[in-house]
């Protein structure tokens, strides 16, 4: 028996100069970080306040770390096979075959929805979310950190894959049968399924979190119709979490008993039908869309009101039509193969409830638009994304609408104009939601702002190289360009592909100019440093001080209405009221915990031994985690107390009105 | 720049028109009804996309804070009246393309047979790896990778696999639909134009994935006959073991044809992949699987 499984020298492509260039890259990177880290004597400053931390707002940025990192492999990804296909025509093979093209297109789509916007959305509501409910943390802090590791865990296999082995050559979906042995025998499926277990496991631990904290705890006085519209699409987003990813974790399961033991669910022989692994694999497909989505409608809710200077036209309708979705998303997913033969009956009914769910998605930009009017736009960087995203959207709902018509569909299914309706509703929606959000609530997690021209330089870059990127898409789609082509042979098609490699480029300067409004925001934080309410804001975050502290709020706020924090400056502004005496008490915070972090090695290595069937060492893994989840659950204290003193100190020196 | 912008669409659309090949430029009633729904859809919906991008732009730099004739009203936050419209204005668009999507669901569902008074071609279709095979049982001929139909006859696909999964799309003919191991769909397309048309894989299926085109030949009924007088004279058989070789992976292939094809040759392609064990699968009927 081979003491490492599968795993040999032959794992590492030392033939390929361009993958050990940028694996080698990375390494070396990493190597310089962890480095100048432990040079600098960072090491226990991080391990203490950073990776050891179950405070939600440290755990959100660490997210959202992670997300941005990805973005920048994920586009690397992008470029490439934009690159690819604008030279690959008419007999010409371009520069990466086969074998190379088919990993990067499913690595891109793999690490953009999971590893790019999953933590990202994630990473947003876990900063904002406590705080606009006027919380001190969310309901399990610890089980976020675990959270937090398990993708974390995730993102390093699919990264490994990159250097060892190789990752999948099966698209994201990874539809049977080409994703069985029989046609996939390498380790890449592999790569893809564990990652994606280990880091759904993750995802589905934030579910359970967010709505438990969501519905249980609540600033006193916060009823559901006081919520802000974010904690509202949140609470949606981590139900369909709840309900959709045990769906995905057990449909990759069943994908790896055919692997690993010769079950034979989706197989061809023995009865197996892979139509059922599309079915649930769009079970779960579909409400992710909405995962995604949801959040970032919350974003622009938040957005748009506030820089309006108006409360959301429609609060109720708003919340109705954010459930709506929620609920209608879960009968929607044979949409995503009306070309399997279905009978007229059934691609009628699930092209109709496609549709339907436009409506409340139409609501929602009709009352975006109300909430404008009427209202004081000042143009800062979040609501130009906003407004980015209302002109972009529509577009993306429209043609995806289009696709939702059956006869329509069995000519742009899997075309490029499929490729560009959902780059125009991720990109358009998601990211650019993601964006604003970014942009607005950077200033509460660090005290100062972002850089205005880098940021406006950043959204109109990204804003034109989106269009210049996917319109020509959408004609390749229906000039007959199907998707995942490493070469094709009608050179009509090459003008439009060299325009939308430009336009990725132009996204490029878009990218570039966000990492440069970090650097010189940094550089700049005295000129830009805010205090707590520096947009004027409405909910609860902008009561509390810019960076906040560990314990968020010192005295729990007391809701009285929606836009809670608005009201107060309010009744403040009409009536001078002395100011009282305020008292401090002594506050219980969560101990920090290394149980995360001990979890996420153990899963990487359990994972990494299962994809290369290292029996012995995914045996230790296992016990490993269990033993931690053991030590955890045995533990003595959980609690540390934050004296009165210290609380009023902060309190005097942040000047932060807190007692709503 | 509204006139850089207007020749960009009217270049634009002089590319997409001229250069189509696509679903826009169809040579078929399937095709032609695709379109047809396509562009109802489209109509509809940007009869109410437009006014929408136009208003959100407009609204926006109307109430710029800079503006000091707009009318700032921060307590506009609820309209009973607009709430209506707000929900109705979707509501009438989503019924009015799901009026659209119902009635075409049903028009051109793959299934349908196309109502004509010429007898429909029959032709088995099965994706290898990475080829396409097609079968004229009827005929008792085969072909890879070129599929010559006659024009005006209504052509009657049977579909399946040989392993993966692959969709078989002919743009300018109409829908495309899946092809999948041991299930059969069922496909109706006709040609109302001669010509070459692109045909090829819609569905990701490996390696080989971007070579797996094919030539849709439309051709009168008498080329038709010719052809086929044609291909009975020469090339191989095909039969379990030319096909065993046939099935082996390759891409790129010449069209050839076969000039006989041995019966129930499509059938054996369908529960190739069964274990011979397995009398479940034997005995079960197959070809009804997919269509359950």
């Amino acid at each position: 028996m081979n003491l490492l499984g599968k795993l040999d020298w032959s794992a590492i492509p030392f033939d390929q100069p361009l993958i050990m260039g940028a694996s080698g890259g990375v390494v070396l990177v990493i190597a310089l970080l962890l480095g100048w880290i432990t040079f600098k004597g960072y090491v226990p400053y991080l391990w203490r306040e950073w990776l050891t931390s179950v405070d939600h707002k440290r755990i959100g940025i660490m997210y959202i770390i992670l997300a941005l990192i990805m973005l920048l492999r994920g586009f690397a990804d992008a470029i490439m096979m934009r690159a690819q296909q604008a030279v690959a025509a008419a007999g010409a093979q371009g520069y990466l075959p086969p074998e190379h093209f088919d990993q990067i297109f499913s690595a891109h789509g793999t690490i953009m929805i999971f590893f790019m916007a999953m933590p990202f959305v994630i990473g947003m509501m876990n900063f904002v979310v406590p705080l606009q409910l006027g919380v001190r943390d969310m309901a399990f802090p610890t089980l976020n950190s675990v959270a937090l590791g398990l993708t974390a865990s995730g993102i390093l296999l699919t990264n490994i894959s990159l250097a060892v082995g190789e990752f999948s050559k099966a698209g994201w979906v990874a539809y049977p049968p080409l994703s069985e042995l029989q046609y996939s025998p390498g380790v890449g499926v592999d790569y893809y399924l564990w990652a994606l277990q280990i880091s759904g496991v993750g995802t589905l631990m934030t579910g359970i979190n967010f709505v438990a904290t969501i519905l249980k705890t609540r600033a006193p006085g916060m009823s559901y119709m006081r919520m802000p519209v974010f904690c509202w699409t949140s609470l949606a987003a981590n139900l369909l979490i709840v309900a959709a990813f045990p769906v995905l974790t057990a449909t990759l399961a069943m994908l790896l008993l055919d692997r690993y033991l010769g079950f034979h669910f989706f197989t061809i022989d023995g009865q197996g039908n892979a139509m059922m692994y599309v079915n649930l694999f769009w079970v779960w497909g579909h409400p992710e869309v909405y995962i995604l989505v949801l959040p970032a409608f919350g974003i622009f809710s938040e957005v748009v009101s506030t820089f309006s200077g108006k409360p959301l036209f429609g609060y109720r309708s708003m919340v109705a039509a954010t459930m709506v979705i929620c609920v209608l998303s879960f009968v929607v997913w044979l949409h995503h193969f009306f070309t399997m033969g279905a009978s007229a009956n059934v691609n009628g009914f699930f092209g109709v409830m496609t549709m339907i769910i436009a409506v409340p998605t139409g609501v929602k930009v009709f009352n975006w638009l109300f909430t404008m009017y009427g209202g004081r736009i000042r143009f800062t960087v979040p609501i130009l994304w906003s407004i980015g995203f209302m002109v972009t959207f529509v577009i993306g709902g429209m043609t995806g609408v289009l696709m939702a018509v059956p006869p329509a569909d069995f000519q742009l299914h899997n075309s490029l104009f499929l490729i560009a309706h959902f780059h125009n509703v991720i990109i358009g929606g998601t990211v650019f939601g993601l964006m604003a959000g970014y942009n607005y609530w950077f200033p509460k997690a660090f005290g100062f702002k972002l850089d205005e021209r880098w940021g406006r330089a950043s959204f109109w870059c990204w804003l034109i190289g989106f269009y210049l990127a996917f319109m020509p898409l959408y004609a390749l789609g229906l000039m007959g360009m199907t998707r995942r082509m490493q070469h094709y042979d009608v050179a009509s098609w090459q003008p439009w592909l060299v325009v939308a490699a430009a336009g990725v480029v132009v996204i490029l300067a878009g990218i570039v100019s966000q990492v440069i409004q970090l650097v010189v925001s940094i550089r700049d934080r005295e000129r830009l440093k805010v205090t707590a309410d520096p947009w004027n804001g409405r909910t609860l975050e902008w009561a509390t001080a810019s960076p906040p502290p560990a314990w968020n709020f010192a005295v729990l706020p007391q809701v009285t209405d929606i836009d809670a924090f608005w009201k107060k400056k309010q009744r403040e502004r009409t009536q001078a009221q002395p100011p009282k005496e305020r008292k401090f008490e002594p506050i219980e915070l969560p101990k920090n915990s290394a149980t995360g972090f001990i979890t996420a090695f153990f899963a990487v290595v359990t994972g990494f031994a299962l994809i290369w069937h290292i029996w012995w060492m995914a045996g230790l893994g296992a016990i490993g985690t269990f033993l931690t989840m053991l030590a955890f659950a045995f533990r003595d204290e959980e609690e540390t107390e934050i004296p009165a003193e210290q609380i009023a100190r902060f309190e005097q020196v942040n000047q932060a009105e807190i007692a709503v | 720049m509204r006139y850089g912008l207007l020749a960009v669409v009217v270049i634009g659309a002089a590319m997409l028109g001229g250069c189509a090949e696509g679903v826009l430029d169809p040579k078929g009633p399937i095709a032609v009804a695709d379109r047809q729904i396509l562009l109802n859809s489209l109509g509809i919906m940007l009869a109410i996309v437009i006014p929408v991008i136009l208003a959100t732009l407009g609204v926006a730099f109307w109430f710029r804070a800079s503006n000091l004739r707009a009318r700032y009203r921060p307590d506009f936050a609820y309209s009973g009246r607009l709430e209506m419209l707000v929900w109705a204005v979707p509501a009438m668009t989503v019924f009015l393309v799901g009026g659209v999507a119902w009635v075409g669901s049903h028009d051109v569902s793959p299934r349908k047979p196309i109502a004509s008074t010429v007898k429909p071609l029959r032709v088995q279709v099965a994706s290898l790896d990475w080829k396409w095979l097609f079968i004229y049982p009827d005929q008792g001929v085969a072909s890879v990778n070129r599929l010559t139909i006659p024009v005006g006859t209504p052509v009657s696909l049977e579909l399946t696999s040989s392993g993966v999964m692959n969709s078989f799309f002919v743009p300018q003919l109409g829908s495309q639909i899946y092809t999948m191991a041991g299930m059969i769909t069922r496909l109706h397309l006709q040609a109302d134009h001669s010509g070459m048309y692109r045909g090829f894989s819609a569905q990701f299926s490996g390696e080989g994935f971007s070579d797996m085109h094919f030539d849709a030949d439309a051709v009168t009924s008498e080329n038709f006959a010719q052809w086929l007088d044609s291909v009975r004279s020469a090339g191989p058989e095909l039969n379990a073991k030319t096909y065993a070789d046939l099935a082996k992976p390759s891409a790129a292939v010449a069209p050839f044809t076969y000039r006989s094809v041995a019966p129930g040759l499509f059938d054996s392609i369908l529960v190739s992949e069964a274990q011979p064990d397995d009398v479940m699968c034997r005995s079960y009927p197959r070809s009804m699987r997919a269509e359950k």
